[in-house]
Order: C-alpha cells, then sequence, then structure tokens
C-alpha cells in the first residue's frame, strides 16, 4: 500500500485502482447493510457510503510504516489500508478469522500489521494516541507519520484541542485527518459549530492546515500527500480537513427523519465520489460491469468466509485482558 | 545499605529504568526544571535532557493519550499526573482506551504504559487535591494498580510497573514521601501481585494500604501492649490482588479488620472483605471491620479533615471490636 505517485503522475491505471478500491469500499458497505436488515449481523454498524474518496485517498497516500487510528465509521479506512474483506467480514460476524479476532466489533476494527491501530467508538478517542505514537516516532528517528481520522463532530470535543495543541507544540509527524461529512450522528453543522471553516480551530493552535474536496480523490491523495510529507520532515503536524458527504444514515437502519430528503437525493445525484472518478476515468459500460461483477464477487465471498468462520469459544472472553 | 526516602526511592527507580532502557521516558506538568509538584523528578532533566523528561501543558487527556499512543509503539513511558484527583479528567483514556487496546485488539497490541500518581489528606488543601480513589481503577479489566507504602516497595513495584507490558496505574501517598528506610544497593524487583507481611501476628489481621499501613502497624504495637497479637499485611498491588496470601493470614488469625484511607463505602476494603469472607469463612470468628473515610468530600478545616480520615486509633478500635474488647 505505499504511496504511489505524486497526483501530476498518477496514470489512468493508479487512478482506476483507486475507483477499484472505492467500489469495493462500496459495495462492501451495500452488503454490510443487506447482512444487518436480514439479521446476520450483531452490533450496530456505520457505513461509509460517500466518503469512500477520503478513506482511499489518504490510505493510498500513506507510507507502509505508517500508522492509524480510526473512528466508529471505520470500514472504509480499514479496506481502503489492505485488510482482506474476508477478515472485516469475519470481525463483523464475531469470528476467530476477524481481523480483531472477535474482540473488537465493527467499531474497534484493528490490523497491526497494516498500522492500523484501532477503530474508536469513543468519537475523538483516538486522537492523543496518535499523538503519542507520532511523538514515539520522533523520538527514535523513525521517518514514519501517525494519521488520526476524526469527523467534524470530534472538533468539539476536548481530546482534539489538546491533541492539536500538544502534537502542534512538540512538532510530531501527525496528520490530523478531519472527515467533515456535516453531521455529528442527527446533529447538522448549524447546531454544533459556531464557526464556518474548521480549518480555524487548526490555525488556533499554530498548526499548517489544507483542506480538499473530499469526493475528488485525486484531490485528496495530492493532499494527504502534501501533508505526509510536511509531517514527515519534521516540520510539525498538519490538519487535513476534508470536506466530505454521508450518502446514508449515522448507522444502518437510521431512517434519517432529521434530513431533507431532497437534498439528500441531491447529493447522491451530484455528490458521489465513485459517480465522479468514474466519468473522469471515462470508462465505458463493459468495464465498470467488469470490475463491479468482480468485486461483488469478492465481496459475497467475504460473506460466505465469514459465516463458515469459527465462533470464539464463550470462555475466550478471558483471554488477552493482560500481555 | 542507603537509606532512601519514598521521595527518593521513586527517583531511583525512575532514573535507574531510563538509564537501563532508552524507550523509558516519563512526562508531566511541571517535572522537568521544577522537578514535579512533590519534587519527585527533581534532577531528571539534568541528566536526561527535555527529550525524555518532558513537561506537558495542563491537558491529562493528551498527555495519558500521547503514553498510550508512544506505548503502542514499543516504548516505556511513565506519564506523572500530578494529583490523582486529575485522573478523573484523563479517565476516558485510562478506562476505555489504555485498559482495552489489547483485548479490543484480540490481543495484537500491548499498552506498557506507567501512570504515577498521588494523593491524600493530611494537609488541608479541600475537597479536589487528596481523595484516594484507587477504588475506581481496580475495577477496571485490563488495568494494574499499585499502591506503596515504603520506599523499598515503591522502588521495586515501580520498576516492575514500568516493565509490566501493561497500563498500570501506580498510586503514592503524599504524607509518605518524607518517610525513610534502608534498601538495598541494587534496585530489587518486586513482582506485581505480592503482598508484604509488616508484622506477623496470631489474634487479627490487618489489611492495610497506603498511609494505613503505618496506621495499622502503630495500632498493632499497641494492641500488642493489650496482650493482642495483631498481623499488619500490605497487598501492595491492589490488580491483581495477592487473595492467597491475605486469605491464608486470616486462616491463622481468625479475625480480620481491613483499612485504607479512601471512603469506606464502596471502597476497595469491600472487595477486600468479600474475598475473605468466601475464602476463609470457617475461618472467622468475627465479622470483618472495615476502617476508611467518611462519606462526605474532604473538608477544608483542619479539624474536620481529621476526624473524616482514619488514623491509628481507628485501626486500634476496629482491631478491639474483632476481639470482643470494644
Amino acid at each position: 500500500m505505499a504511496r504511489v505517485a505524486k497526483k501530476d503522475e498518477l496514470s489512468a491505471e493508479q487512478l482506476t485502482e483507486f475507483l477499484r478500491d472505492m467500489l469495493l469500499i462500496r459495495r462492501f458497505e451495500e452488503k454490510v447493510e443487506d447482512r444487518f436488515r436480514a439479521g446476520e449481523l450483531p452490533g450496530f454498524l456505520h457505513v461509509a457510503i460517500g466518503q469512500e474518496a477520503v478513506c482511499v485517498g489518504v490510505c493510498r497516500a500513506m507510507g507502509d510504516d505508517d500508522v492509524f487510528a480510526s473512528t466508529h465509521r471505520a470500514h472504509g479506512h480499514t479496506l481502503a489500508r489492505g485488510t482482506s474483506p474476508n477478515a472485516l467480514m469475519a470481525e463483523l460476524y464475531g469470528k476467530s478469522e476477524g481481523c480483531s479476532r472477535g474482540y473488537g466489533g465493527s467499531m474497534h476494527l484493528y490490523d497491526v500489521e497494516r498500522g492500523n491501530l484501532g477503530a474508536n467508538a469513543v468519537v475523538g478517542g483516538g486522537l492523543p494516541a496518535m499523538t503519542g505514537a507520532a511523538l514515539a516516532f520522533q523520538l527514535k528517528g523513525e521517518p514514519r507519520v501517525a494519521v488520526a481520522f476524526f469527523g467534524d463532530g470530534a472538533t468539539n470535543i476536548g481530546t482534539f484541542h489538546e491533541s492539536l495543541n500538544l502534537g502542534q507544540l512538540w512538532r510530531v509527524p501527525a496528520v490530523y485527518v478531519c472527515e467533515n461529512n456535516h453531521w455529528a450522528e442527527s446533529t447538522p453543522a448549524s447546531q454544533q459549530l459556531p464557526i464556518d471553516d474548521l480549518a480555524l480551530r487548526a490555525e488556533a493552535y499554530g498548526m499548517r492546515s489544507i483542506t480538499v474536496d473530499g469526493q475528488e480523490v485525486e484531490e485528496v491523495y495530492a493532499a494527504a500527500g502534501e501533508a505526509l510529507d510536511h509531517a514527515r520532515s519534521g516540520d510539525g503536524p498538519v490538519f487535513l480537513l476534508a470536506n466530505t458527504y454521508r450518502l446514508t444514515g449515522h448507522y444502518v437502519g437510521d431512517p434519517q427523519v432529521y434530513r431533507d430528503k431532497e437534498e439528500l437525493r441531491d447529493l447522491r445525484e451530484n455528490q458521489d465520489p465513485l459517480k465522479k472518478l468514474r466519468e473522469r476515468l471515462e470508462l465505458s459500460d463493459d468495464e465498470w460491469e467488469r470490475m463491479d461483477e468482480e468485486i461483488t464477487q469478492l465481496v459475497e465471498e467475504s460473506v460466505e468466509f465469514a459465516k463458515n468462520g469459527t465462533d470464539p469459544a464463550p470462555e475466550d472472553a478471558l483471554k488477552n485482558v493482560y500481555a | 545499605m542507603p537509606e532512601l526516602s519514598y521521595r527518593e526511592a521513586v527517583r531511583d527507580a525512575l532514573s535507574r529504568a531510563m538509564r537501563e532502557d532508552d524507550g523509558v521516558f516519563i512526562m508531566g506538568e511541571d517535572i522537568a526544571e521544577m522537578g514535579g509538584s512533590m519534587g519527585v523528578t527533581q534532577g531528571l532533566l539534568a541528566e536526561f535532557g527535555p527529550e525524555r523528561v518532558r513537561n506537558t501543558p495542563i491537558s491529562e487527556m493528551a498527555l495519558v493519550g500521547a503514553g498510550i499512543g508512544a506505548a503502542m509503539q514499543g516504548m516505556r513511558p511513565v506519564v506523572e499526573v500530578m494529583y490523582e484527583d486529575f485522573l478523573t479528567l484523563a479517565a476516558e483514556q485510562v478506562v476505555n482506551q489504555a485498559a482495552k487496546h489489547r483485548y479490543m485488539s484480540g490481543g495484537q497490541l500491548k499498552v506498557p504504559l506507567t501512570i504515577r500518581t498521588q494523593g491524600g489528606a493530611g494537609w488541608s488543601p479541600g475537597a479536589q487535591h487528596a481523595q484516594q480513589l484507587e477504588a475506581w481503577f481496580v475495577h477496571i479489566p485490563g488495568l494494574k494498580v499499585v499502591f506503596a507504602s515504603t520506599p523499598s516497595d515503591v522502588r521495586g513495584l515501580l520498576w516492575s510497573a514500568i516493565y509490566d507490558d501493561n497500563p498500570v496505574i501506580f498510586f503514592e501517598h503524599r504524607t509518605l514521601y518524607g518517610i525513610k528506610e534502608e534498601v538495598p544497593d541494587e534496585l530489587e524487583p518486586i513482582p506485581l501481585g505480592k503482598a508484604r507481611v509488616h508484622r506477623e501476628g496470631e489474634d487479627v489481621t490487618v489489611i492495610a494500604t497506603g498511609r494505613l499501613v503505618h496506621e495499622a502497624v502503630g495500632a498493632a504495637k499497641q494492641a500488642e501492649g493489650e496482650g493482642v497479637s495483631v498481623e499488619v499485611i500490605d497487598p501492595r498491588t491492589l490488580q491483581p490482588l495477592d487473595e492467597e496470601a491475605l486469605i491464608d493470614s486470616v486462616k491463622k488469625t481468625n479475625r480480620c479488620v481491613v483499612a485504607h484511607e479512601a471512603v469506606t463505602r464502596m471502597g476497595f476494603g469491600a472487595e477486600v472483605a468479600a474475598v475473605i469472607q468466601y475464602g476463609a469463612f470457617d475461618w472467622l470468628d468475627a465479622p470483618i471491620e472495615r476502617v476508611g473515610a467518611k462519606f462526605t468530600p474532604l473538608p477544608f478545616a483542619p479539624v474536620m479533615e481529621e476526624w473524616c480520615v482514619p488514623h491509628s486509633d481507628d485501626v486500634l478500635a476496629a482491631i478491639y471490636r474483632t476481639v470482643g474488647r470494644a
């Protein structure tokens, strides 16, 4: 999952790979919705439909040794970083083959080998640890970056402010990625944010900020690359503000009574990151369908893999409490 | 053998661990030039430099959370939270993050983080600077909890906490920093989960933590003059708890007093009492007595503070109740 190229060097093949990653997330999430409604998936789930370009743009820009912390809406980051759909789906089914061995679930996805240090079900919960991971890289002289994903809602919580302040004070190699989807669960920006431009919050700490259209994967990739380079070079952390849209409810099954249906239809029509990239690539219907069939097949297989997975023994619950 | 104060013993463990291993570093509020609000880290900045002795902003969430992240990357950070009352500010990071990363990852991660903190009454700071909150943290699976009462214990236990692969909440008691004890030249690590018998006895076992260990030893001496032989045990590690040592002692004495400075109700002593009644039910000759603070925030006025928290006399009265002399 190494960074493949600078923005202006991105070839059609590479962009097609990006589209493939994004389509995998989309089809995976649709399948998750479907299986949840069928009553097969325990717990509750938050899908990243509409936010795929942020996941793929940032994760593709990261280096092999970089690490990240995700949020409750974590399937997209996890897939974009290379965790197999099988391991992810198995986790959602609570199986031992899952990426967290069945101990985590949708909101606690880990894949340490791929730098995934945990999805966090506490809003803003992962920012301090990524600040600390970045501090460790700095102290050890390792050219690595720690990336924290979070939403616009998290910019109201204390961990965000304390982490940005500390990270900038110590110039640690971190990138704070705000996926601004304009909703904190059901609460719109107008009811939770007294400012329009969230970059002001980072700038208040003297931190460099970059704002990007989160529906354009090329733009996200380029901005993330710039942010990662800045952090890695020792110039301090960067606040990457990706403006995006959640094209579904907060959780699977959310009737979204709080949302204007007309507006949502319009967003789905005009702000779908897959549609945008597909048009940009001028993919033929044939090419698109081939890709879609292949990915749909992968996702189907992941469900089969998960269903045939191993249930942990109930008493396995007592393992892994202590090292 | 050199004599060290409790404060010097903490410092000795920190500096030896930092000399031993580049991955050990310390951070906290006012710990560098000032040497910490209790003077524990004095001199460490000069020896180890500002990279490894890090002053932080007043940001307990970020401070503890940064320790978690550095620990996940293989370092062994020691974070100082100036007063344990301020652990409440970092409670989310301690309870939901540090304690759970290993578990939620199915064993992929470990968090070798030590959080040093201190508290304790006896100097009238009022309600927000002297609480004893150990019971909050022993209730969280995934955390280890230590409460050391002497210089030799604090030195050997802190070393073990730093080199443990789990998050450890390490409680120190403010009024003990000045007490002295002879310690070996070489630091002897004390394994987590092992109790210490301070005084052997036949008639009553007092299980005490922190400052109350010293109060219990004082009470035991007085009781001895009255012909009551008292055994004093300090669990030292509250999680994991050396249940066997405590139960065995009560099987010998048939009576038990549990004593700590924290509020009695729902305190750590309640769990100890449950462990004893289950493990030594047939051996008990009297109800288990509990000694702790009254169920009130700590008041400011010295006469009220003094009255609220337990002392040697309270332990002695409890001892006498168990032998029917109250």
